[in-house]
């Protein structure tokens, strides 16, 4: 186990190395940096002063390592809109980010892995189809669309939930179910696969030969095998709900780092958008990194090899 | 009697295939009784894992499962319910299966797949079962069984695998075994370590054994009688010594011919095999299955279904239209 920890916590380092360098290098592609700074109406002199003030005419890779040092150590430059640390930017945002990401993984799996365990048990039952009718749905329904509706039917016509903002839960409802709707099929389908796989295995048959309950054959023997690469997913679809939820918080107005990105991004904000990639990109390793973990921990033939 | 463990009558398997009716197993009568060992051989897919698992109530959801009397250690339990299966599931019969590398879960240790057995059947405490567990295991050939205990299965061979299927099978001393080929899968050295291992446990523990298997050489060994099936029906019946000795049906006789015997087969000689196919079984069969492959095939062989026929004091029977005065003619 420790062996394995300590493989993945390289790769995964290696892996956050490769993201910092291209996150940085999005500085270079997109235009020279000096002009950006300066103005479009600067003169060359005052570009070059800029370029000689900030470093921008020494080597690319020490200006990266220049780069990740500050970075490391929590600063990620001026943004160019808003005038303040992109770190303490992005530090606001986040709570609101991760509390929609949270409620929404939270909300796939509650809604999800039962389903699918359900449609496993009676393949092709009544359960089983309204599963995959509620889950080709949800494949199939863009998020904006759902968005939409459930504003229209719950906030204008019903008139039960706000429409936008972020201050009570009640703001968050509307936006977990999008966006945990968004996540739920994958989840759903990998759950029911997983089970019948599994409820065809020998060790179930051994199980069922030892008089085992219906009930334990099913939930300890068979989900607890059946689970495990569904938390992988989940682990994976959650690190890309903090980073891809920009659609949903921009409809909601909700105040978290993917309404940032929004705003950056029509601003032509650069070192906004680099440390969001960043921190999201990260976010992202360090969930896959911890899956894992989780991974190894449930399964024990990797465990113990 | 009272000492009989397990008797079946009349037992048929269905399975509904998208080609049609799958007859897999058709009018099947077994008995065991204490202390007993009865061989099921024939070859593959002929119906003898079906046959085992009907016993059990464990066959799969589409098979339908017919039976006139299935009764466990004197008490008919053809009309018990889910429930009261998995009462006697584990407690009074236990099943070994042929692969002892997928059969045991691989997520929880054995002491915990162990103690899980016991407590379903038993009211005792975690520790109480944990010590009987370990016995067990040492009763099985197991050293070092309190680490044994802790370990997941990915961590054991194939043969201590399957000696903790044992093992976990015997838990609650129950009365039936039915091990269906429990040593295909394991090296040949281990195969008999297995089978002399399952022998001694079944005298000590008195119980009757179902043992499958494709090896002739074993049945010789550890049977006490022996049922030869074929396409789904048993073709013949009788104790060891009548079936090795005196086989009746043609098939059986095909069987013994591809036994190598020691200082009679001389090396390089071909063995016996039993030319042919065996028949298909979706849909309606008449006549003798095995007619296709027979030497001593007649016209009446394929016009009605043959009668399993009494020989030998009743304990021998066989399912062929030539009888014994003939056969022995033939032979
Ligand atoms: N789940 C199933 N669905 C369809 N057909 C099946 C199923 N299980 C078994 N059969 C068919 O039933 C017949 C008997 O199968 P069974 O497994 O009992 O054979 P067997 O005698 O145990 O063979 P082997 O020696 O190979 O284990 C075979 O023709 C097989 O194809
Ligand atoms: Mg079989």
């Amino acid at each position: 186990m420790l062996f394995y920890s300590i493989k993945r916590f390289g790769l995964a380092t290696l892996v956050a190395l490769t993201v910092s360098f291209i996150s940085f290098g999005l500085l270079y592609l997109s235009s020279d940096p000096a002009i950006a700074m300066a103005g479009e109406t600067a003169s060359d002199a005052d570009i070059e002063a800029i370029r000689k003030l900030y470093g921008f005419d020494r080597p690319i890779l020490v200006q990266y390592l220049d780069w990740l040092q500050r970075a490391i150590a929590g600063d990620l430059g001026k943004s160019y809109y808003f005038r303040t640390d992109v770190s303490s930017l992005i530090g606001e945002r986040l709570p609101t980010t991760m509390m929609l990401g949270v409620s929404a993984i939270t909300f796939a799996i509650v809604f999800s892995v039962p389903l699918g365990v359900a449609a496993a048990i009676r393949p092709n039952s009544i359960i089983d189809r309204i599963a995959l009718f509620l889950s080709v749905m949800g494949q199939a329904l863009p998020s904006f669309w759902f968005a939409l509706m459930l504003i229209i039917l719950l906030s204008v016509n019903l008139r039960l939930l706000p429409t936008s903002g972020s201050d009570t839960w009640l703001h968050f409802v509307m936006p977990t179910v999008v966006l945990g709707y968004y996540a739920a099929p994958a989840i759903m389908r990998l759950t029911r696969t997983g089970m019948l796989e599994v409820l065809s295995t020998d060790y179930i048959r051994t199980a069922r030969a030892k008089g085992l309950r219906p009930s334990v054959v099913l939930f300890k023997h068979a989900l607890r095998n059946a689970i495990i690469p569904v938390v992988s997913l989940a682990a994976v679809q959650f690190g890309f709900m903090l980073g891809g939820s920009i659609v949903v918080e921009t409809i909601f107005a909700l105040h978290g780092a993917g309404f940032l990105a929004w705003e950056s991004i029509t601003r032509n904000d650069l070192p906004t958008v680099q440390g969001l990639i960043l921190v999201f990109s990260l976010f992202y390793i360090v969930l896959t990194f911890l899956a894992d973990l989780l991974n190894a921990w449930l399964d024990p033939r990797i465990r113990i090899s | 009697m009272s000492d009989r463990v397990l008797d079946v009558k009349n037992l048929s398997i269905d399975i509904p295939l998208a080609e049609g009716m799958l007859h897999a197993v058709d009018g099947i009568d077994i008995h065991v009784d204490k202390g007993e060992t009865l061989c099921i051989v024939g070859e593959s897919g002929c119906g003898k894992s079906l046959t085992s698992l009907a016993v059990m109530d464990l066959l799969p959801k589409k098979a339908i499962r017919r039976l006139e009397r299935l009764d466990l250690a004197g008490a008919s339990i053809l009309d018990y319910s889910e429930q009261q299966m998995s009462d006697i599931r584990g407690s009074k019969m236990g099943m070994i299966f042929q692969e002892p590398m997928t059969s045991l879960n691989p997520a929880f240790t054995i002491g915990n797949q162990m103690v899980e057995t016991l407590q379903r059947h038993r009211k005792m405490n975690r520790v109480a079962a944990r010590d009987l567990a370990k016995r067990m295991l040492e009763k099985v050939g197991i050293t070092a069984a309190d680490q044994r205990l802790n370990q997941y299965p990915h961590q054991l061979s194939g043969g201590l695998r399957q000696r903790v299927m044992i093992a976990m099978t015997l838990l609650c001393e129950p009365e039936l075994i039915i091990a269906d080929e429990p040593t295909t899968a394991l090296d040949v050295t281990i195969q008999a370590q297995i089978l002399l291992l399952l022998q001694e446990l079944q005298s000590e523990f008195d119980m009757g054994l179902i043992l499958i298997t494709h090896d002739l050489g074993v049945v010789a060994r550890i049977a006490t009688r022996v049922a030869v099936m074929y396409a789904g029906q048993i073709v013949e019946q009788g104790t060891v010594k009548q079936i090795f000795d005196n086989p009746m049906h043609p098939y059986t006789r095909g069987l013994m011919r591809c036994i190598p015997v020691p200082g009679k087969t001389k090396p390089g000689e071909p063995l016996g095999s039993i030319p042919g196919m065996v028949p298909s079984l979706v849909g309606k069969f008449t006549g003798c299955r095995f007619a296709e492959r027979c030497d001593h095939v007649t016209d009446a062989c394929r016009q009605s279904d043959i009668e399993l026929r009494a020989e030998s004091g009743k304990t021998q029977g066989y399912r062929c239209i030539i009888d014994a005065k003939e056969m022995a003619k033939v032979a």
